[in-house]
């Protein structure tokens, strides 16, 4: 490489500056924006102290569950933009340029898929599996606090570093996915797929982390007998999605960072000559890209399943068939990745095996459809926001499950593959799958975690938008797949795909509006949340033990940790008048204390993302050791507890 | 326009539809329809809070997937291997056409006709085409939507793809996988044409005055978006094997050919 290396700055210099399209620059300027407006709104507060002491370095998991969200929102909303820029430039550039630059076009359809998997839907389901899981296990806390606090603080530092690539240099072109040799330094230099990789590589680190957390609060820390097959759904979900992430994110940690070394060091693992070999990134990629599909569709599925059974006031149907179809999904997951290149020209018996073991995952989530199905039967269900959007999935949710098994037809794939039926596939599939269940499980907790109700009519007004957008949005890309269109196209010159990308682009904005609708609903309900307002800690009526608590509940949940003795056993207390029986407990409990370790690892691997995209290598070296300097002085802390008294404590009900 | 491979995936698709809407048509009227008639606000279904186990409805559930995967599996093995990319199609001897992917652009050697082209593609009507596909830049994926699917070109290694045309006409055909900025007009035109306009094609090409030698590849080769189409009268032997080994650092042993990493 020919290109300037200073020991001060690496490579960064003026023209970082996002000076070369209007778009690029305003999309700079919102950037800067937010952050100082959000700097300026606690300063003119006078919050920093509340928000440093309260929040920052807190290492509750419901205060981290709660950033977690917010990140996950404040996300949603730029991958959004990103989203319906695309639409925009798809419905304008028939025989034309549109309105971006192919460039331009490829960052964002690059950022778009990176935001909404890492950064929007994966800390919005961790922010959910914090909050409640210990809820619902009759849990203190996490097993690790402190080590939960790092998870988010580097999953944040992860998506600040997608957020400056916006102000400072570019993103990358390569897609989502990476793929090399395409990602490699021969087509792609500059610094846009080092920031795809560092950011994913700092926060992929946390999300490891969060899987390790998880796994071990769920099988130690559960309330006394609480046996595994007691365990709320979402729960068992939760359970096996953070084993999929302990055994899946090691794999993509392990493809990026090699191909940082072919980028960075000049080393040839994906490269086209001197041995390297594409196909074994993609190997890799997918071992973790399969199933991480289903560490986010599984806690969503665990949402549903609360959901359903509450708001028809009834029993889930098949629990144990339920809690096999999940085990049997996640095993699963790990036999299908060759299905994301069929292809490659595999031999037959090759993709003929994939293809199987991939329709056969349609068997356990078939299952858990029929399950819920006959939950709602001879029910008495009420259709509250989270109702509804369980209800919406379960309708969207098997026409994706239908797209998929024709995906998983090697000769359709064939000639399906790379075309706009994919990308409506597994939209299909993260929407209402994924989001649709982190948006149902926001509704439904919200209560829990505030103390008041969100308003039930906007949250119904944001189902409808985004149904409604999403079948504008998406089935016409089915049909367009059909017709042969690509995905990734910045331009085309098929006349007749244009009136179906112009629907498309009404349905974007569609759920533009459903958006529009959560912004509203947040602010309308925080506004009169007197009127909203929850003094029961039950508002539902409930089943599982989160809901035996006051809203919102102590920092140490429990005043006394139930004994369970049967599945949903606060709803049976509840209804047969005798209360759960609790373990005595001493006078005074011990709580984490705050830790600023969580923020210093984060701004560390911060520091060592932005060197390592830059080449400054002084600002790496010194962000490692802030964090690994951090972790050490961790361990020389020796106070990290305090007490409280759970009868003195501030209770609401 | 179709072939007879576009054509067996379109009848797999719709019959592989087909079998799923039995599942799927009801399972989202059931969803509706248990909504609206167990609705807490004036429904008419009665109330079991307790109903959480059947049996028969247990073995229902399971089985009914089963069943269909158990059906559709079957076809999966068979048609992978009916419809394999790489098999050779039955009937005339077929056409040999070899396809490097360039930025971004196609170039099309016949090595029996010892000629090339960029951009345009033409065979005869009814009769089977192979082709042999690479990459000399980034990953592509070489298909002609009208007569089936598409195949990874890769640098360095040689993948295959087995299509025929029932009519004669023009087809588009392009590269699927998106590779960098002129990816969205990296189209070529495919000609199915009868036997006496093929060989008067084949004709006009080897009139061409520009033989593919190193000079004209090398400039062939630089990067540029819409390409127009070239013919060239004449290509130097093996010259496809000689491209793939070279990214494999072995182009002193060709005579033991290459073999595709996958293959």
């Amino acid at each position: 490489m020919t290109e300037h290396v200073s020991l001060l700055l690496g490579r960064l210099g003026p023209d970082a500056l996002p000076f070369y399209s209007w778009v690029a620059f305003s999309g700079a300027l919102v950037t800067l924006a937010g952050g100082v407006g959000f700097l300026a709104v606690v300063t003119w507060l006078g919050q920093w102290r509340a928000l440093w002491t309260g929040w920052l370095t807190s290492v509750d998991h419901k205060r981290i569950g709660i950033m977690y969200i917010v990140l996950a929102l404040v996300m949603l909303v730029r991958g959004f933009v990103d989203a319906i820029m695309m639409r925009l430039q798809q419905a304008l550039s028939y025989n034309s340029d549109g309105y971006l630059p192919p460039e331009h076009f490829e960052q964002i359809f690059s950022s778009h898929g990176t935001i909404m998997i890492f950064f929007m839907a994966m800390p919005f389901m961790t922010g959910l599996l914090n909050y409640i899981i210990p809820l619902q296990i009759g849990a203190r806390d996490v097993a690790f606090p402190v080590l939960n606090a790092i998870s988010f603080w580097l999953t944040a530092a992860g998506a600040g570093l997608m957020l400056i690539s916006l102000v400072i240099g570019r993103f990358s072109t390569a897609g989502w996915t990476g793929y090399p040799p395409y990602s490699g330094v021969e087509f792609t230099p500059g610094v846009g797929v080092d920031y795809w990789i560092w950011s994913i590589m700092v926060s992929g680190v946390g999300t490891t982390m969060t899987g390790i957390n998880f796994v071990v609060t769920i099988l130690r820390k559960r309330a006394p007998g609480m046996l595994l097959m007691r365990m709320p759904m979402f729960t068992w979900t939760g359970l096996c999605s953070s084993i999929l992430i302990i055994f899946a994110f090691p794999a993509l940690t392990v493809a990026t960072g090699m191909l940082a070394l072919d980028r960075t060091l000049g080393m040839h693992f994906f490269t086209n000559d001197a041995g390297g070999n594409m196909m074994n990134y993609m190997n890799l990629f997918w071992i973790w890209g399969h199933p991480e599909v289903y560490i986010l569709i599984l806690p969503a599925f665990g949402i549903f399943s609360e959901v359903v059974a509450t708001f028809s006031s009834k029993r889930l149907f098949g629990y144990p068939s339920l809690v096999y179809a999940t085990a049997v999904i996640a095993i699963l997951s790990f036999t299908v990745w060759l299905h994301h290149f069929f292809t490659m020209g595999a031999s037959a018996n090759v993709n003929a095996v994939f293809g199987i073991a991939t329709m056969v995952i349609a068997v356990p989530t078939g299952v858990k459809v029929f399950d819920w199905l006959f939950t709602m039967f001879r029910g008495r269900i009420r259709f509250e926001p989270p109702m509804l959007y369980t209800i919406g999935f379960m309708c969207l949710f098997v026409i994706g499950g239908m797209s998929g098994v024709l995906l998983a037809i090697p000769p359709i794939n064939y000639s399906t593959h790379n075309t706009t039926f994919l990308v409506a596939h597994f939209h299909n599939m993260v929407i209402p799958g994924v989001l649709f269940g982190y948006l149902a499980g926001y509704m439904y907790w919200f209560p829990k975690a505030f103390g008041f109700h969100l308003d039930p009519t906007w949250g119904a007004r944001s189902f409808w938008f985004w149904l409604i957008g999403f079948l504008l949005a998406f089935m016409p890309l089915y049909l367009l797949g059909l017709m042969g269109m690509p995905r990734r196209m910045e331009t085309y010159g098929n006349a007749e795909w244009q009136p179906l990308l112009i629907v498309a682009f009404i349905g974007a904005c569609l759920i533009l509006m459903g958006i529009v609708c959560l912004v509203i609903q947040l602010w309308v309900s925080i506004k009169y949340r007197r009127a909203l307002r929850d003094t029961t800690g039950d508002p539902w009526d409930g089943r599982t033990l989160e809901w035996s608590m006051p809203s919102p509940p102590p920092e140490w949940n429990f005043d006394a940790v139930p004994v369970v003795t049967t599945r949903d056993a606060f709803h049976e207390a509840k209804y047969s008048g005798t209360p759960m029986k609790s373990v005595p407990q001493p006078g005074t409990l011990h709580v984490p204390r705050n830790s600023v370790v969580g923020p210093c690892m984060g701004f560390g691997g911060f520091c060592v993302g932005f060197g390592a995209v830059w080449f400054i290598w002084w600002l790496a070296l010194a962000g490692l050791a802030v964090a690994v300097g951090a972790l050490i002085g961790r361990a020389f802390v020796q106070n990290t507890e305090r007490e409280v008294a759970p009868d003195l404590g501030a209770k609401t009900t | 326009m179709t072939g007879p491979i576009a054509d067996a995936v379109d009848a797999l698709m719709w019959q592989a539809f087909g079998l799923m809407l039995v599942i799927v048509v009801p399972v989202i009227a059931l969803t509706l329809f248990i909504a609206w008639r167990y609705r807490a606000s004036g429904g008419s279904g009665t109330h079991q809070p307790d109903w959480d186990h059947s049996r028969a409805v247990e073995i229902t559930v399971w089985g009914i997937p089963v069943l269909m995967i158990a059906i559709l599996a079957t076809w999966v093995w068979e048609k992978t291997h009916a419809l394999d990319p790489y098999k050779v199609l039955p009937g005339a001897k077929p056409l040999q056409i070899e396809a490097i992917a360039l930025d971004w652009k196609w170039l099309f050697i016949y090595p029996e006709l010892n000629i090339g082209t960029v951009n345009e593609l033409a065979f005869p009507v009814g009769q089977p085409v192979t082709f042999r596909i690479t990459s000399e830049v980034a990953m592509n994926s070489f298909m002609i939507p009208a007569l089936g699917g598409q195949i990874y070109a890769m640098a360095g290694m040689e993948t295959k793809l087995n299509l025929q045309a029932n009519e004669t006409g023009t087809m588009q055909g392009r590269n699927m996988q998106f590779s960098g900025d002129g990816f969205a007009g990296q189209t070529f035109e495919a000609l199915s044409m009868s036997q006496d306009d093929f060989e008067a094609w084949v004709s006009k090409v080897q009139d061409s005055d520009t033989p593919l030698d190193h000079a004209t590849f090398a400039e062939v080769r630089k990067p540029s978006v819409d390409a127009p189409v070239r013919y060239f009268s004449t290509v130097p032997p093996d010259f496809f094997s000689k491209r793939v080994a070279h990214f494999m650092g072995m182009e002193h042993e060709m005579m033991h050919g290459t073999k595709a990493a996958n293959e």
